[in-house]
Order: C-alpha cells, then sequence, then structure tokens
C-alpha cells in the first residue's frame, strides 16, 4: 500500500521535475507533493494519531480489576488529581511526582545543553577534516551501541558500594567509608539521563555551527570582539536553532522517562511514566490513559514555551 | 480419532500413537499429511518458567511441538485478558486468577481428563501439608483452584470437576541474606526494616508483593496484627505505606527489585545484604561463588505458586494435545527437571522416579547430600555433604504463612503504593 504510494509519488514527482518550470507550476500545487507527503502521513496516521485518540478514549473509560468498559466519566482526571486541592499545603501525590520528574528534566536539561554545545563546538572549529568529524561523531554514539539492559547493569560495577569508583576513592586515601549516594541516587539518574541522551544535543548543535558563515566570525575578530563576545554575541545567538531542538529533544525524552529514572534511582524515585507503568502493571488502564493525556499536554505545554523563545521556522 | 472419555482404557498416548501410525499409513497412497502436522502448543509466561529442555523431551516423546511465548508477569495477565486467542496454554500465578477468571478468557480444565488429579500436592489442593494446615494469608491456591463450571467466572467453594490452573511450580520466599556481610542472627522478617540495615535492604517492586513482605516484617516488629496480610484492609493498607514511607525517608531501602535477574545482582554485587528472595536466586548467587543463605525464619514463608491454564478460545487438536502435553507434564521427567532446580513439582511421587535417591533425599528430605549435586544443565550447585536451607519439603511448604496475593483494595493500594514511591 504505502510501496504502491512511493512508487507513484516518485513517477509523479519526476515527471512534474521534467517539465519546464514554467508549466509545471500548477501541478506542483497539485497532487504530487500530497503523495509524496502521504506514507509519512499514513505512518503518523496509523502509529501515531489513532493510538493518541484511543488512550484519549480509553482515558475517559470505566474500569475494573479484570475489565475496562466504555463511558464517558472524568472521573479517571479526578484520580489523578485526587487531594491535590484538599490537601494544600501539602503537595498531592501528583504534584509531587510531576515535580520529581520536572526537576530532572531541568537538571538533565543543563547538563546536556552545555555539555553539547561544548562537544559541538569543539567538532565545529576545532577538528578541522569531515573524517575526523565522522570519527568523533561516531563515538558520541557508543552509549546506543549496547541495549538499555546492559547499560543498566553496567553502571553497578562502576559507581556502586563496592564498585570502582569507590574503591579507587578508598585506595587513594579520599575516603573512608564507600560513597553510597554514587547509585540508586538522584546523581545516578542524572548521570544515567545526561550520558545517554547529550548526543541529542549535540547533533543539531554541530548542524547549527556548521552553517554559521565562517566569515561573521572574521569580521567580528575584525571588530575588535574577544573570543568571549564573539561566543556570546556572534556563535550562541546563531545556534539557538540547534540548542532549542536539541532542549526539546531532551526535555521530551526525559518527561516521559520512566526506565532510567527507574533503573537508576533504584525504582524509589517518583516518575510519571513510572506512575504510569504500575498503573498498566494492575490493569487500570483508563487511568493510566488519563495520567498519559496529562504528561502530553505537560510536554506539548513545554515544547509551546521553548517554541516561544525562537523562532523556529524562520531560523531554520 | 476417538477422544478417551475415561481415565480406564487405553492410555491417551497410546491412542495417540495409534492414530498417528494409521494417518501415517494411509497418507502413503496420496498426500494428506498436512492434516495431521505436529501440533504447536504457543506457551504463554514468564522465561523464567521456560525451560528450552522440557519443549525438546515433549516434542520427542509426544511429538508436540511447545511454541515459547516469554513476557513479563503483568504481560501474561495482559495477554489472558486481552488476546487469549494469541496463546494455547498459559502458565500463571495463582495470584493472578483472581483478575483473569471474572473476565471469562479462561476455560476451566476437565478434572477427568487429568491422568494425576487425585496425586496433585495437598498443599495446592486443600492447603494442607501432611494434614496440617498451611498459613491461608493472600491468594492460596485452593481457594481459586476450582470453578462453577467450564467457562465459570466465579471460584467454587468446594470441589469441582473443573480447575482453574493445574500447578507446575510452586515454592517458598524468604529472606535472603549476605552472611559475610552480616555480622547478626537473623531470625524475623523484622529484620527487613532493621536500621542496622539502613541502606543495605530490599523489597520487591510489585506492589501487591512487595506490601506483603512489608506487612510479615511490621507484623513481625509487632507494629500491628493483620486480619489478612493478602488482603487488608484500607486502615491497614494506610499503616503499612505510612512505615514504608518511614522507612524509606530513613534511608532504609537500597533499591527494589522486579525479576529474578536483578535480585540476583543486588544481591551479588553487595548493593544489598537483606531482602526477601526465592530460592532458585539464591541458588544463582552461590553459583557465582558469592556465599547467601535462603534464611527461615520465625514467622514462615511467602508462597506462590504458578500452573496451566487454557484460553477460553482453545479447542479441537490444540485442546487435545495441552491436556496430552499436562499429563505428561504431570508424570514425572519435568517434575524431576524442575526439582533439581530447585523448585517443586505439582506431583511429588511421579518426580521421585525420575531422581536418584541421593537427589530427592537433598531436595526434598533436608538431608546431607550423599554426592554432588548437578543443576539439570550439568553445573555443579552443590557439594556432597550439603544441606539445603531451609530443610525439607515438608519443612519448607509446612511452615508457609501468606501466599503472593492480588488485593480486594487492589485499587486503593496501587494508589498508596505511588504515594510511597512519590514520598
Amino acid at each position: 500500500m504505502s510501496d504502491a504510494a512511493d512508487t507513484i509519488a516518485e513517477t509523479r514527482g519526476n515527471r512534474v521535475s521534467a517539465r519546464p518550470r514554467r508549466a509545471s507550476r500548477r501541478e506542483g500545487h497539485g497532487a504530487a507533493p500530497y503523495l509524496q507527503a502521504a506514507p509519512m502521513a499514513l505512518v503518523f496516521l496509523v502509529f501515531f494519531l489513532l493510538p493518541l485518540a484511543a488512550t484519549i478514549v480509553v482515558s475517559f473509560w470505566q474500569y475494573t480489576q479484570y475489565s475496562i468498559e466504555p463511558a464517558f466519566t472524568a472521573q479517571n482526571y479526578g484520580d489523578v488529581f485526587r487531594g491535590c486541592l484538599a490537601d494544600l499545603p501539602d503537595l498531592c501525590t501528583t504534584f509531587v511526582t510531576y515535580l520529581s520528574t520536572l526537576k530532572f528534566g531541568v537538571i538533565v536539561w543543563a547538563c546536556t545543553l552545555t555539555l553539547g554545545f561544548t562537544i559541538a563546538y569543539f567538532l565545529a572549529f576545532h577538528v578541522r577534516t569531515l573524517k575526523v568529524q565522522v570519527i568523533f561523531f561516531l563515538l558520541c554514539t557508543i552509549p546506543f551501541w549496547t541495549s538499555i539492559v546492559i547499560r543498566m547493569i553496567s553502571w553497578i560495577p562502576l559507581l556502586g558500594r563496592n564498585g570502582l569508583i569507590n574503591q579507587t576513592l578508598i585506595s587513594m586515601g579520599v575516603i573512608d567509608t564507600p560513597l553510597e549516594g554514587l547509585l540508586y541516587s538522584d546523581f545516578a539518574v542524572v548521570l544515567a539521563l545526561t550520558h545517554l541522551y547529550t548526543l541529542f544535543m549535540v547533533v543539531p548543535i554541530f548542524n547549527s555551527l556548521m552553517r554559521i558563515d565562517r566569515s561573521l566570525i572574521e569580521a567580528a575578530r575584525d571588530a575588535g570582539a574577544s573570543d568571549l563576545q564573539t561566543l556570546v554575541s556572534v556563535i550562541i545567538p546563531l545556534a539557538r536553532p540547534g540548542m532549542l531542538i536539541g532542549s526539546i529533544f531532551v526535555t521530551t525524552v526525559v518527561l516521559g522517562d520512566f526506565l532510567t529514572i527507574g533503573i537508576m534511582g533504584g525504582q524509589q524515585i517518583a516518575s510519571v511514566g513510572k506512575v504510569i507503568q504500575t498503573q498498566m502493571q494492575f490493569l487500570q488502564f483508563p487511568l493510566a490513559a488519563a495520567n498519559a493525556v496529562i504528561l502530553l499536554l505537560a510536554v506539548l505545554a513545554g515544547v509551546w514555551a521553548l517554541l516561544k523563545l525562537v523562532d523556529i521556522r524562520k531560523e531554520l | 480419532m476417538t477422544r478417551p472419555t475415561g481415565r480406564p482404557g487405553p492410555s491417551r498416548r497410546a491412542v495417540l500413537k495409534g492414530g498417528a501410525a494409521m494417518a501415517g499409513a494411509a497418507a502413503f497412497p496420496a498426500p494428506f499429511v498436512h492434516a495431521q502436522d505436529p501440533v504447536t502448543l504457543r506457551y504463554l509466561s514468564t522465561a523464567v518458567n521456560q525451560s528450552p529442555a522440557i519443549a525438546a523431551k515433549a516434542s520427542e516423546e509426544l511429538g508436540i511441538n511447545i511454541e515459547y511465548i516469554a513476557v513479563n508477569t503483568d504481560e501474561v495477565a495482559r495477554r489472558v485478558i486481552t488476546q487469549p486467542n494469541s496463546f494455547d496454554l498459559v502458565d500463571t500465578e495463582y495470584f493472578a486468577l483472581p483478575n483473569l477468571v471474572p473476565s471469562g478468557n479462561m476455560k476451566g480444565m476437565d478434572a477427568n481428563r487429568i491422568d494425576r488429579i487425585g496425586d496433585l500436592a495437598s498443599v495446592i489442593a486443600s492447603g494442607t501439608v501432611e494434614g496440617e494446615a498451611v498459613g491461608w494469608d493472600g491468594t492460596a491456591p485452593h481457594e481459586v483452584l476450582y470453578l462453577e463450571d467450564q467457562m465459570g467466572t466465579s471460584f467454587a467453594g468446594a470441589p469441582t470437576d473443573w480447575i482453574t490452573l493445574i500447578p507446575t511450580t510452586y515454592n517458598a520466599d524468604t529472606l535472603g541474606i549476605r552472611p559475610d556481610l552480616i555480622d547478626k542472627d537473623i531470625t524475623s522478617w523484622a529484620s527487613l526494616l532493621d536500621p542496622d540495615f539502613a541502606g543495605k535492604s530490599a523489597i520487591l517492586n510489585i506492589p501487591s508483593i512487595g506490601i506483603m513482605d512489608a506487612a510479615m516484617a511490621l507484623e513481625a516488629r509487632g507494629d500491628i496484627t493483620y486480619g489478612d496480610k493478602g488482603n487488608m484492609t484500607r486502615e491497614e493498607i494506610d499503616f503499612t505505606i505510612e512505615k514504608l514511607i518511614e522507612a524509606k525517608r530513613a534511608g532504609q531501602f537500597r533499591a527494589f527489585w522486579s525479576n529474578f535477574q536483578e535480585s540476583v545482582n543486588l544481591m551479588a554485587s553487595g548493593e544489598v545484604v537483606i531482602q526477601s528472595m526465592w530460592s532458585p536466586a539464591v541458588t544463582a548467587v552461590r553459583t557465582q561463588g558469592i556465599p547467601c543463605i535462603y534464611q527461615p525464619l520465625a514467622e514462615g514463608y511467602r508462597a506462590w505458586a504458578s500452573g496451566f491454564g487454557l484460553p477460553r478460545t482453545i479447542d479441537g487438536r490444540k485442546e487435545d494435545a495441552a491436556y496430552e502435553f499436562i499429563n505428561w507434564f504431570l508424570s514425572g521427567w519435568a517434575g524431576a527437571h524442575l526439582s533439581k532446580q530447585g523448585y517443586y513439582p505439582a506431583v511429588l511421587e511421579t518426580a521421585q522416579q525420575y531422581m536418584e535417591p541421593y537427589e530427592w533425599a537433598y531436595w526434598y528430605e533436608g538431608e546431607a547430600a550423599a554426592e554432588d549435586i548437578y543443576a539439570p544443565d550439568g553445573r555443579l550447585l552443590e557439594e556432597a555433604g550439603a544441606v539445603r536451607d531451609g530443610g525439607s519439603y515438608v519443612e519448607r511448604m509446612g511452615s508457609v504463612a501468606c501466599w503472593n496475593a492480588v488485593m480486594d483494595e487492589n485499587q486503593y493500594m496501587v494508589r498508596k503504593w505511588n504515594e510511597f514511591i512519590a514520598a
């Protein structure tokens, strides 16, 4: 089906582009672009919009321990925010959970942005040949070479109570007792998430940096700007689209994460994803769906706010 | 092919073999063989329950292909409820039944077609060991073993002809400890919350079971006496979660574990020195050369059992094959295979026939191993002279205090658990 659509789109596209430009103007606004966009649109429709619609519908259903029944009730949303007003100033579970998730979102965003920008800057301005750039890029993807399970397990011998770092520090005489907070702690979560998602910052920022006209930097120098001034006044503003795209990637991924937070936090640190997972575990699909919808809205609001900072269409 | 209706007469296997032979003869002139392809049973369960050796042996002896579908505990239940036509045989825990049976997706098994229905271990069939009742807190298997009728959605109070699950394996969990890292005697579940082990203890991340670990500890410490630890009231849940939050804030727990491998890793790495464990996990830690003890406790064990069930959609040859496979499973080889890994099988007598006397004495009678004890895959488990932790079958299963469970107040419990995680 989509293969056929592909072929049609291709042949149409070829024919259109083969014609003289003047004659094709009208047809360019005809079916061809739609057909070209059709495969992706179809994938989005079937694998994104339909499940999303189903999630929204189910979030209004009722459930028992072993069944979900069509209905239209706001009960699930009520349950999500149960006690959120009544218990004030104490925070309800949902608010605490979102705050915890948000905290990781902000910290990891700051870490990956700093690291990602530094690495991208190094790659774009200090590495001279394309070949070396490619090699360094591949190095950045190392965290993705192994499955998440293996990665998570291998943190234990490194960060654990009897792990490499603790043993080294003890043998160097820096500490007497092992640092407990290296593993199963906020620190561990931030470390693992940063380790994973820095690449998502590096790629778009690198892309932005490579598109900067080098003569602008020369001009800044000629005008007497110091290195720092060039960085702050020329490079960073021009890298904003890349930083923004990276930020969107990182924050959305972190807000929805439950695996990394779960494993690195010893399953004791709350995240929205984990709440949803626990509810699914007990077949409370409508409640989990309501939580998912709220999470989606929260993430969309975040993305919207980020997009307000930069007019991404103009910058691209 | 005729279907044997009662137990007297030719055994099912003989009938099938005869049938296959006739079909083979008939197939010569015209290739109608496709109708007699070996039956494939899609076997849904967690990976831990899926032994390749059992599938191979069943294929060899019965000509039935076993196709394992490995998913996690939650997914087993989800599949049963949402896609009963995606498997032919499910191996699930008894505690899941109060969720599965009302969905109407489970088909009662005809007791008359199970050869050894009368020989099921009494701890499963009636909640007793050698005539003495064990603890029935939680979802005790005998309470959910029978259905009112084949497609029934409620449990029968007394034995009927319709069985929910035929046991595959069961066992009793207790605290596992690292004796090299603990310098006091552990005799009670209360040690799980002992401040001396702050930052070094763990509980299960499956809320319905984790809360029972906590309940065992709280009751042992004398904080509360539960009506039924496996089916708490809201007040009991509130109290338990409150105490758990206290412990969490005091830094009692290092991590919560979700599966077999995680519990082994936590223990083997020394991150955790005391946590609830099941016996094969303790064995797995020990085979890494790390001391680990499956510690019997004064309050008894938290037991679990899993078993075979049939989906509503099964019929015809597949159903016949499922019964044939289950009967084979109970006939001894599989039971012995599982026993040698530390599990207990549904029918003890047949498993014994497939074990060496010294193996039986070690695994079941609490006696010192007369010879080295090997796992079915040939790994050395214990050297001669070793005694199994927790002692004999009767000592272990006879001291069961409660069973893994799903509570009536399940939804409330999940909400409170999320509160605990967020605290």
